[in-house]
């Protein structure tokens, strides 16, 4: 059939594009509740009293307290430390107090408003560097979620023999999902048929992980469905077991089906973000360029609970070396805690972070040796059979030299290196610049996390030869049905129409693992390959269907085969679950090993134009060159870059989350700016495939690579038009304005900053 | 509009919506957005931020583009209304429908439907757009996973569609 590296349609393409597809707030319940959350004013404080305002039909209004928690108040994840509904002290500003439902929304919101939270402030944390020194204890006995070490040789030995040793530091602020569709859920729930949640999220199995405790439920007493998904980008991975927890038990105390949908501004106020992170990068190089020495402090503020902090900490902290070979690394790190809603998971998880930091550095370290960017990356780019700062040898292909000559050669990157800073050196007043970054991005679960999460699919066929591919595995927009739809037919030798995907629906399909870490292709993708091949041994094994070297055999005498198994045998299906891939090895302990199955290798390149009177960027043009493995759909594959790029963008120039003590002020579209149809550049995609052995049809992971480069890239590109350095991103015309006074200013006692190549 | 029942700043308000004329019974000052989606199960069109930002909850009012959630119904009285449910016509997509699924302009969906009112309010006016006229027609609605490109693409492909059928 060679359905792989086919752009075949959406599978809920039409639906989608006639306004069919049912997202959770389309739906309706009988008798239905709309449920709301009163949440803290402040940042950190004890709850006094709660007092219930004057005109309001209270005794119509169901509340829920934290002492309606039938089972455990924690919203169970990595650490059981965040509750479900505040009891007694509150943590950040928006953190949940009291849950009220009502059938009429408009009264709920004036009950809501209505209610005043009696709180003494205690003592707060805003800032990392505040956190960090500890003066102030919010969590645990030093604010400190978790740390990492990392060593590769000895860094302290690299020093004096160095020609050049360069410290800087480099920040980046927090960054809002904005999936379009906010944040949502519809519960029912009472102690007789246990607790059901529908909702727009990611992983149905967290929520359920969640609701389980929670309840004080059996597991199969528990069902999360997932409905139709407005997006989530990882804004979706972990917060809908709050929202879900929330509505489930304004359903479990009514009786009633409980509808709660987050608006805009209550979306952006209280829910997770990327986290904002401080790294400082001390590096040894040789005079020609030659790396010997790098060692990384990286730190990320992850709120006022620990969620997945940790796990962003790790992804983050393997990924600061970024693709080059150098014989002494440490990486330090650490997640620590502020009174600020927790933040959480956004594509590239902690890696855009240090490999901003890590490519900004580069540039830097170049132009201190007086080398071009490209000459230092030339000079150490990882090959195969290096070994990575993790201990991690790369047995698979890489070559990012030739990544680097395609990205160049699209953008004529050498003859506007020079151009540009021949055309700066008139001083107009637009200034053009290119820049790049080359990256990599390890797919699926860190280390042992895949075998941990053991994930299992599911491919059955009904008795008319439909084949149905189940997993929990979610369909955000990045096109699941579609790619699982694809792997199982050409793994069955069927057409494409012959395959659905289940609805995620913890009742009815197995656990396949959260839709995370760029691993549902390659990672679940396998798994569904390998269930559909043994779908059809099961039939061959009965002699149903002819074995593959009989050679092939229609849809229909597929279809005839299912009947008379169905006839038969009974129900036809097959599970697989995941095993490592032989000769992965991971210590937990020494934070040393194959941190990843596979990496993704890219190289970005970006144009820019700065105005120095209104000091705003534009990127012009963009790049993005990468070796994903096979590409399985390569409209969907194009996509998945173009989306990420875009979001690059907006975190590199425009996405400012403005923090006045904890909580975001500028929570609303109109003054929390994403790239429009007007900001984009033109993004030209590129993929260089090289099949990988572990993924399904040779395909690896892609989802969170794009989000790495876009940053470095448009920064390193304002350096080379400006002649400064910004080390902050969002790089607002206001960032962009000092950066610039600053330099004019230092200019008079410094040489001219540096221009050429 | 909720179990709070009839009160007396209720009114009947009549338009057409996709050829079809209603008359619900609303508060005039409710969001024409929550009219079609909660009286008329018109649920098509989507709300993503309620201040106008965003496009989700794009429509035609008397074939011009405008943001449902910035409508109070009564504004719209005796108007011709077209909302994503009625693009389509007897199961046959639309040109920028059918361009949409070709070239994967849309991901996670939700913001297609405003998308797709607005490329098809942009053909109307401007059947073979400029990409520059691309971006601008489509700069009030927001797309958080495409980039954008597929979407320029699927209207560049549906705007030559258009012209091919005049042929």
């Amino acid at each position: 059939m060679a359905l792989i590296g086919k752009p075949v349609p959406r599978k809920e393409g039409r639906a989608k594009v006639t306004g069919a597809a049912r997202y959770v707030d389309d739906l309706r319940r009988d008798g239905m509740l709309y449920g709301t959350t009163v949440r803290s004013p402040v940042a950190r404080g004890r709850i006094r009293g709660v007092h219930f305002g004057d005109g309001i039909p209270w005794e119509e209004i169901v509340v829920v307290t934290v002492k309606d928690v039938p089972g455990k108040n924690c919203i169970t994840l990595i650490l059981e430390d965040q509750p479900c509904l505040a009891d007694g002290v509150v943590n950040h500003p928006e953190e949940p107090v009291l849950l009220l439902a009502h059938a009429d929304r408009y009264l709920l919101e004036e009950a809501r408003r209505s209610v005043t939270l009696e709180i003494d402030e205690l003592p707060a944390v805003f800032d990392l560097e505040e956190s960090l020194a500890a003066t102030t204890v919010i969590w645990g006995e030093d604010n400190v979620f978790k740390s990492y070490l990392v060593e590769k040789g000895n860094v302290d030995d690299a020093w004096p023999q160095a020609d050049v040793v360069l410290e800087r530091t480099y920040s980046t602020g927090a960054q809002e999902q904005l999936y379009i569709e906010p944040q949502g859920v519809i519960a029912e729930a009472n102690p007789h048929d246990g607790v059901t949640v529908w909702g727009s999220l990611q992983c149905p199995y967290y929520v359920h992980k969640a609701l389980v405790p929670l309840f004080a439920l059996p597991k199969d007493k528990v069902r999360v469905v997932q409905t139709e998904t407005g997006g989530g980008f990882g804004g979706k991975e972990e917060y809908p077991s709050m929202i879900g927890a929330h509505a489930a038990l304004l359903a479990w105390k009514s009786g009633r089906p409980v509808k709660m949908i987050y608006d805009r501004a209550e979306d952006m106020v209280a829910t997770t973000k990327r986290h904002p992170s401080r790294t400082r990068i001390r590096s040894a190089a040789t005079r020609e360029g030659t790396l010997l020495a790098l060692d990384f402090d990286f730190a990320i503020d992850g709120g006022a609970y620990a969620t997945l902090s940790s796990v962003v900490l790790s992804r983050g902290t393997i990924h600061a070396g970024g693709p080059y070979d150098c014989p002494n690394v440490r990486v330090r790190s650490r997640a620590v805690a502020t009174n600020a809603p927790p933040h959480g998971a956004f594509r590239g998880f902690g890696a855009p972070q240090s490999i901003f930091a890590m490519e900004c550095h580069l540039d830097e370290l170049a132009a201190e040796l007086g080398i071009t960017p490209e000459e230092i990356r030339r000079r150490n780019f990882i090959e195969k059979g290096d070994t990575l700062a993790v201990g991690q040898v790369v047995k698979e292909h890489v070559d990012l030299p030739a990544l680097l000559d395609s990205a160049f050669a699209m953008t004529g990157y050498r003859e506007k290196r020079e151009r540009f800073a021949r055309e700066a050196a008139a001083a107009p007043r637009v200034r053009k610049g290119i820049g790049f970054a080359s990256f990599m991005h390890g797919a699926g679960f860190t280390g042992s996390g895949e075998e941990y999460l053991a994930s299992i699919v599911g491919v059955d066929a009904t008795a008319d030869g439909q084949v149905r591919v189940r997993v929990a595995s979610t369909e955000i927009g990045q096109g699941t049905n579609t790619i699982l739809a694809q792997i199982a037919a050409e793994a069955l030798g069927l057409p494409y129409d012959q395959v659905e995907v289940a609805q995620p629906d913890t009742a009815n399909v197995p656990n396949s693992g959260p839709t995370v870490a760029s691993r549902t292709t390659m990672v679940v993708g396998k798994l569904v390959e390998g269930a559909a091949l043994a779908l059809r041994a099961k039939l061959v094994e009965h002699r149903l269907l002819p074995d593959a070297a009989a050679g092939g055999y229609s849809p229909d005498d597929f279809r005839a085969a299912c009947a008379r198994y169905h006839e038969r045998l009974g129900p036809l299906e097959a599970m697989t679950q995941y095993h490592p891939p032989p000769g992965i090895r991971w210590d937990d302990e020494k934070y040393q090993g194959d941190a990843y199955g596979a990496y993704a290798w890219a190289v970005y390149v970006a144009e820019v134009s700065v105005d120095t009177l209104t000091c705003e960027t534009t990127v012009d043009d963009f790049v993005a060159v990468q070796e994903v493995g096979r590409v399985i759909h390569p409209v969907l594959a194009a996509g998945q870059i173009e989306g990420g790029v875009a979001q690059g963008i907006g975190w590199a120039l425009y996405e400012n989350v403005v923090w006045e003590r904890g909580r975001m002020v500028n929570a609303q579209m109109t003054n929390y700016i994403i790239p429009t149809a007007a900001d984009v550049p033109p993004i030209r995609v590129a993929f260089a495939e090289q099949p990988y052995a572990g993924g399904p049809g040779g395909a690896k992971g892609i989802g969170e690579l794009p989000m790495d480069g876009p940053a470095p890239a448009i920064v390193n590109a304002i350096a080379h038009a400006t002649g400064v350095r910004v080390r902050h991103v969002p790089v607002t015309p206001e960032a962009m304005m000092a950066a610039l006074d600053e330099a004019a200013g230092a200019g008079a006692e410094e040489e001219a900053p540096l221009l050429a190549g | 509009m909720s179990e709070g029942g009839e009160t007396s700043s209720m009114q009947t308000v009549r338009f057409t919506v996709n050829g079809r004329e209603v008359e619900p019974r609303v508060h005039a000052m409710s969001r024409l957005l929550d009219v079609l989606r909660e009286e008329l199960g018109l649920t098509g069109t989507k709300e993503g931020c309620g201040e106008g930002e965003c496009g989700a909850c794009s429509v035609l009012i008397d074939g011009e583009l405008v943001n449902s959630c910035l409508v109070p119904v009564a504004q719209v009285a005796g108007a011709q209304i077209t909302t994503i449910e009625g693009v389509a016509h007897d199961g046959e997509l639309h040109p920028v429908q059918r361009a949409f699924v070709e070239h994967g302009g849309a991901q996670c969906g939700i913001c297609t439907p405003g998308m797709v009112m607005a490329a098809v309010a942009l053909l109307a006016h401007t059947p073979r757009p400029s990409e520059e006229q691309i971006r601008t027609g489509l700069a009030g609605n927001l797309c958080r996973c495409t980039g954008y490109m597929k979407i320029f693409d699927a209207v560049a492909a549906a705007g030559s569609a258009g012209d091919e059928a005049k042929r």
